[in-house]
């Protein structure tokens, strides 16, 4: 191998900062989204293709990325779903065994442009001070003007509908179709690894498209339903929180993550807001009130439950808090088989502690089915 | 659940004398604790018998016991305070656990209704019991590598022969891997296995099938009442499983781990936490990982308390693990405390980096002459450094920079090896050199993968050498004047010395800072926050590094720095770096209260240090931690930055006193005694004339610079002769000689060593009695804090005897010359702090052999003996804001102190165990006693000319 020189490329943000650094790989290109950082150390290709980042430009304040490559088994989803990459130090070379490409091949097959060699904690400490924004990275450093024209065109995430441009356009299978238990999972940007988590607990799964009716879903008859991750803002997927009333209307177990559990806040009719940065990572801490244990959970999302109004709403029981900020974490509904939670229980990547979570999904289910038994 | 109300009261046993294996993060820990359960309003009673800790400051605990660490002192503190409730025993490391345990089975805990707290004795035995461990793992699913123990010699034999080579023999219950051996060979292992259950103070072995080149992990964790479980940090050790963690080159965060084979292991090391008894505290937990497809993990072990590495994962990560264990140990949860560095965000979390450590061990091999050199499963380091950079890269440089063992980083000082037979075995027998002899390697052309095959170091990080490589000589292609600057900034983010640069451009290295100063390529300073930015931190804890611009909206750009300088008046303490003989955690001791006088004189206290098991590299114990190799660029760099009024150099021992002149050089001032003082001391030449003028003798001496001109010497000086390089540590190369032959051979072999180097011949005064006075001077007064006499004769480097303090048998005449010689001496060095002299005496006649202007190894002692706060003293009169006469002292001693020696030889058993002018024990520990009648000190005394062989 030898020394290889790197092209200048810039981040340039909605109010003006701009950051150097170089492009990865050499390579001409330019790409506009919404900045973002996650904290994770392990775990990039998770990340990149976690369709909750859609549209995103994605800062991994890791000072490393890339030294383990990529394995298309732990692809979260069907290929690369964040708009950008900026980092630190970028491995072009990588090592394990197991592995089936470097990172640069992989983003390079997925049509995806990062930069590299940024100060990528100065970024981080602003994007902290002055909120998530708009921005492009691109090698044209010698075309601001443009450029900032451009990013002008690039829409807000706050009102921004992103779950039609992940979710599945037809209707798809996993697990065991021989399954004891059937659900009905509405994709608006669901993560492999939540199918994986159900199927391996005993369930046959339906995977519906995001504006799926809750009659067609019925059709199926499936025991139990499950709202899934997803990208931008709640309050645009009308299809979705109808979806959910009706599921609540009738008194069927349900489950959502992150973006079905704003979804199922909507449906209570509590509201959802736009943070100022979000939550990105996989070391946030969540108190669970019920049983007063602490875990350490993976989280990724940039709006939130309102938590005054859900402590208000008489059907619902605020479950879990984060530790460091106070914001809702987990819900349940008082007399319902309804439950969500802000975070990915699932984690890939991220650690474990939560899994439960689907353990109790299926305790509910059982527990319907059984009555539906004695009925 | 709160703190708990039952307690008010707890016991700390510390881990006593330094010694392989156990360092100063253990001093570095029981602070910690002790600080954190003040902060809670509990009663703190601290036993320990290692005078030159922070911990044994009267000023730590409610009650200091400096006594040794036995059942018999612990029965005497529980009568002495029956209001202790309970004994927290894991901040002291396996020697305080080893007590904890001594005393329970002989019930003196039940005796005085003590609870034991932060670990579960049970949980203890466990870990410790290699079989249990194992069974224990079996039962919860946790994969071992394939082991048995042997209680007996037959048993052993007949496991080897059921498992086959290679083998690893573990003595139970040791420390630091003691009697732990590879066995490649069957021809070895009768030797090996007896020697293994020799050590084992239960005469029992474990044998592992060895998991030569598997890839190895350590997980920190923290675990509160309520069963929560973080994990603070995960570490990768770079030299993979055959070399012991403390004696591996160590990366955080695990560079080489996806998130779903970390996940694996994190869920298996919560999991044998819980199941190892419930507990609250501290707990580490060592993994392999098979370095192929199946990245198959196995667990090495687990250790449920505060370790070397739990020291080294708080530097690293920001999260003062031992404080934290501390209040878990008195009940609270981890989501009742809030995390100490942002101070708005929950204790309940795991830290996340943007930045890369890399620790790497201090070897002090060349004070055993004879010592096997090669790394193995016995650690054999002395002490370590840590670099942080923002790549590995930078990181890796730091620490090799930080070593001082005169090399700028890796390559580029031609000091590399070029010969490819040396290479190749220095690659496959792993010693203190390998982690440069790897960039040789990259230079010589020999293939990664072939440095791969033979030392099994992951890919990933060699090809971070590589890259480093290739930039070195990307750069030589330039000069001075051609080289462009995005090529001199990455230079300078992959951490490469000015000097280094300087080398491949074939200029002088302050040409190259000036280069860097016109292309406005300056080094910044970035916080360690726990958080990667996440949050503001409060927590002034900086490391360097370098950056791209930032451009702001209005066309203004900048490098961002953390490190905001403040307008108050500042000072710098050098600290002294890693741990080595000679230098130790005195120094330490030192530093920090010239950094806590300094703030009470009201500067703004800056420190710089590497040494990552210290106090002084605590986020709280200076207004600013800059965590830097103690080299000059870096340095230099934090001066430019920060404008000190002043350096404080003569705390830091000979590290921080070496840098003395290029400060100098650079006008930059140094605190207290003027560096033309500190040269003057160091210069026998003139330091003699000194001495000459005021009329004070000194043993005949001459200096020369080859053997030639000493062996003229000699005739002139007589023998015995004491030979010894000038400016050295410890005695370094310190040896007396009897005859031509022996002068010659050491003249010639130091001259190898350390070429250029001038050689200091002493007549040496055959059975003189040796005696040391430490004292503080403002420049017109003296202030003798301590004599000490040493109970072995002259000829013992005065680290290595046994002294007391007063002196046990020198008459009216002779102290009177000591105390007249120290007087005239620090005024006429113009001395302002501290100065030690080192006299010999010999028909009462008291001559001087040496005298150094800065804190000594004994000062902590005297200290600690007399109840004085002799180093914040120093430092007021050295910053000018007290005079000798403003102090009211008034030492408070009975009887006497008794300084003894700790060795570490039993790391090294085939070397010579003479003791001589060269120092090599690793610590030491105090006595006190009545009178000389004591059983002790007749002990010593009578075995004073026996030249210690332990």
């Amino acid at each position: 191998m030898k020394y290889q020189s790197k092209r200048k490329a810039l981040i340039l943000l909605e109010d003006g900062t701009i950051f150097y650094g170089k492009s990865v790989g050499d390579r001409e290109g330019t790409a506009f989204g919404e900045v973002c950082f996650n904290t994770g150390m392990t775990g990039y290709q998770e990340i990149f293709t976690d369709p909750s980042y859609y549209g995103q430009l994605m800062v991994a304040t890791n000072a490393h990325i890339g030294n383990y490559g990529t394995k298309i088994a732990e692809n979260e989803s069907g290929g690369v779903k964040i708009a950008g990459l900026i980092v630190k130090n970028f491995s072009y070379t990588y090592s394990r065994p197991d592995a089936d490409h470097s990172l640069e091949e992989f983003l390079e097959a997925n049509n995806l442009f990062a930069i590299s060699d940024v100060d990528t904690r100065a970024l981080v400490s602003y994007i902290r001070d002055n909120g998530a924004m708009n921005a492009v990275i691109s090698t044209r450093v010698n075309d601001l003007e443009g450029l900032r024209k451009e990013l002008k065109e690039v829409p807000n995430m706050e009102g921004l509908e992103l779950a039609s441009s992940v979710s599945t356009k037809e209707p798809y299978f996993e697990g065991d179709p021989d399954a004891a238990i059937k659900i009905a999972a509405l994709d608006i940007g669901i993560k492999k690894n939540i199918l994986r988590n159900l199927a391996k607990r005993g369930a046959y799964i339906q995977v519906f498209p995001h504006d799926t009716s809750y009659e067609t879903m019925e059709a199926w008859n499936p025991d139990g339903y499950f709202i899934s991750n997803g990208p931008g803002d709640p309050q645009p997927l009308e299809a979705a929180i109808a979806a959910a009333r009706k599921i609540i209307a009738a008194d069927k177990p349900l489950f959502g993550i992150c973006l079905g559990h704003q979804v199922i806040a909507l449906a209570n009719g509590v509201s959802t807001f736009k943070m100022h940065h979000g939550h990105r990572g996989i070391n946030h801490p969540v108190k669970n009130l019920v049983t007063g244990k602490g875990e350490i959970t993976s989280q990724n999302h940039g709006f939130a439950v309102n938590r005054e109004e859900a402590e208000g709403n008489a059907d619902l029981e605020v479950t879990h808090l984060h530790l460091n900020d106070g914001t809702v974490a987990g819900l349940r509904m008082k007399n319902k088989p309804v439950f969500s939670v802000q975070y990915h229980p699932e984690a890939s990547p991220g650690p474990h502690d939560a899994e439960y979570l689907f353990d109790q999904f299926f305790e509910l289910i059982n527990a319907e089915v059984g009555k539906d038994a004695v009925v | 659940m709160p703190k708990r109300k039952d307690i008010e009261c707890i016991l700390i046993i510390g881990s006593g004398p330094i010694i392989i294996g156990q360092a100063c993060e253990f001093d570095y820990s029981g602070s910690q604790a002790l600080r954190s359960l003040r902060e809670d309003g509990i009663k703190t009673v601290l036993i320990n018998s290692n005078p030159a800790t922070i911990m044994t400051d009267p000023s730590m605990a409610d009650h200091v016991y400096l006594l040794p660490l036995n059942t018999k002192s612990i029965v005497q503190v529980l009568k002495e305070h029956p209001e202790i409730d309970a004994v927290l025993p894991t901040m002291g490391g396996q020697t305080a656990l080893n007590l904890c345990i001594e005393a329970g089975d002989k019930g003196i805990w039940e005796d005085f209704g003590i609870e034991i707290i932060g670990v579960d004795i049970d949980a203890i035995n466990i870990t410790e019991d290699r079989e249990q461990f194992r069974g224990l793992m079996e039962k919860i699913g946790v994969p071992m590598a394939p082991q048995a123990t042997a209680t007996s010699f037959l048993q052993g034999k007949e496991i080897a022969q059921e498992f086959g080579f290679p083998l690893v023999i573990r003595a139970s219950f040791t420390l630091g891997g003691a009697g732990a051996s590879i066995v490649y060979d069957p021809k070895d292992f009768d030797e090996k296995l007896s020697h293994g259950l020799e050590i084992s103070p239960i005469h029992e072995v474990m044998i592992d099938k060895a998991m030569m080149g598997w890839k190895e992990y350590e997980l920190e964790l923290l675990r509160d009442k309520n069963d929560n479980v973080v994990i603070i940090c995960t570490i990768e050790n770079m030299d993979p499983m055959g070399i012991h963690t403390g004696d591996s080159i160590t990366v955080a965060p695990a560079m080489t781990l996806s998130d779903r084979t970390f996940q694996r292991m994190r869920d298996m090391a919560i999991h044998m936490m819980r199941s190892i008894g419930d507990f609250a505290g501290g707990c580490n937990v060592q993994f392999a990982v098979s370095p192929d497809e199946e990245e198959e993990i196995i667990a090495i072990e687990i250790n449920p308390r505060v370790s070397r590495s739990s020291a080294l994962a708080s530097k690293a990560t920001g999260y003062p693990i031992a404080k934290v264990a501390a209040k878990l140990a008195i009940g609270y949860h981890l989501d009742e405390l809030e995390n100490q560095i942002t101070k708005s965000t929950s204790a309940l979390f795991e830290p996340t980096l943007d930045y890369v450590i890399v620790k790497i061990p201090r070897w002090n091999f060349d004070k055993f002459e004879g010592a096997d050199r090669t790394l193995g499963l016995a650690m054999k380091a002395v002490g370590e450094v840590m670099g942080i950079g923002r790549s590995f890269q930078e990181a890796l440089h730091k620490a090799t920079q930080s070593l001082e063992i005169k090399r700028n980083g890796l390559g580029a000082d031609g000091k590399g090896y070029t010969d490819y037979d040396t290479i190749i075995s220095k690659l496959t027998h792993a010693s203190w050199d390998r982690v440069f002899v790897i960039y040789d390697a990259i230079a010589l052309g020999i293939p990664l993968s072939r440095i791969h095959e033979i030392t099994k170091i992951d890919m990933w990080f060699l090809r971070q050498y590589e890259e480093l490589y290739q930039l070195e000589k990307e750069i030589g292609k330039y000069s001075i004047d051609t080289l462009p600057k995005p090529l001199l900034l990455e230079a300078k983010q992959k951490g490469f010395a000015d000097r280094q640069i300087a080398h491949m451009l074939e200029c002088w290295e302050s040409e190259v800072h000036t280069k860097r100063t016109d292309f406005d390529i300056k080094r910044v300073y970035k916080l360690v926050d726990t958080c990667a930015a996440e949050f503001k931190a409060v927590t002034p804890y900086y490391y360097s590094t370098f950056e791209e611009e930032v451009e702001t909206a209005d066309g203004k750009r900048f490098v961002e720095n953390d490190s905001e300088v403040t307008d108050r008046k500042k000072i710098v303490v050098l600290g002294s770096g890693p741990n080595r003989i000679g230098q130790g955690i005195e120094f330490d001791y030192c530093c920090v209260h010239g950094v806590l006088a300094a703030a009470e004189c009201d500067y703004e206290t800056i420190m710089i240090n590497c040494n990552p098991e210290t106090v002084s590299t605590d986020f709280d114990t200076a207004d600013k931690l800059y965590f830097e190799p103690v080299f000059w660029e870096h340095i230099y760099d934090i001066i430019l930055h920060e404008k000190p009024e002043g350096v404080i150099v003569q705390l830091g021992g000979q590290t921080a006193l070496k840098l003395a002149e290029k400060l100098d050089k650079y006008g930059i001032k140094i605190i207290g005694t003027p560096f033309q003082s500190l040269d003057l001391a160091e210069d026998r030449g003139s330091f003699s004339t000194l001495l000459k003028e005021n009329d004070i003798p000194y043993p005949q001496f001459g200096v020369a610079e080859n053997a030639d001109e000493a062996l003229k010497l000699a005739d002139e000086l007589k023998f015995p002769l004491l030979v010894r390089p000038s400016y050295v540590l410890g005695g370094q190369g310190m040896k007396i000689v009897i005859n031509k032959e022996e002068l010659e051979a050491h003249v010639v072999d130091l001259l190898r060593k350390i070429p250029n180097n001038k050689l200091l011949l002493d007549h040496y005064l055959d059975g003189a009695i040796e005696a040391e006075a430490d004292a503080i001077c403002d420049g017109e007064n003296v202030y003798i804090i301590g004599i000490m006499e040493h109970i072995e004769p002259c000829g013992i480097h005065s680290g290595d005897s046994n002294a007391t303090l007063p002196p046990f048998n020198l008459g009216e005449f002779v102290m009177q010359q000591i105390k007249d010689h120290t007087h005239k001496i620090a005024l006429a060095l113009n001395t302002v702090g501290l100065i030690n002299i080192q006299f010999a005496i010999k028909d009462d006649k008291v001559y001087i052999i040496e005298a150094n202007p800065r804190a000594s190894r004994t000062v902590p002692f005297i200290a600690k003996a007399y109840g004085e706060p002799y180093v914040n003293y120093a430092t007021k009169v050295m910053l000018g804001k007290k005079k000798i006469k403003d102090f009211n002292f008034d030492p408070k001693l009975e009887g006497y102190a008794i300084k003894q020696p700790v060795f570490s030889f039993n790391k090294f058993p085939k070397v010579n165990k003479n003791l001589g002018p060269e120092m090599k024990s690793t610590g030491e520990s105090i006595l006190f006693i009545d009178s000389l009648k004591d059983d002790e000190f007749y002990n010593l005394y009578s075995r004073r000319t026996m030249y210690l062989s332990k």
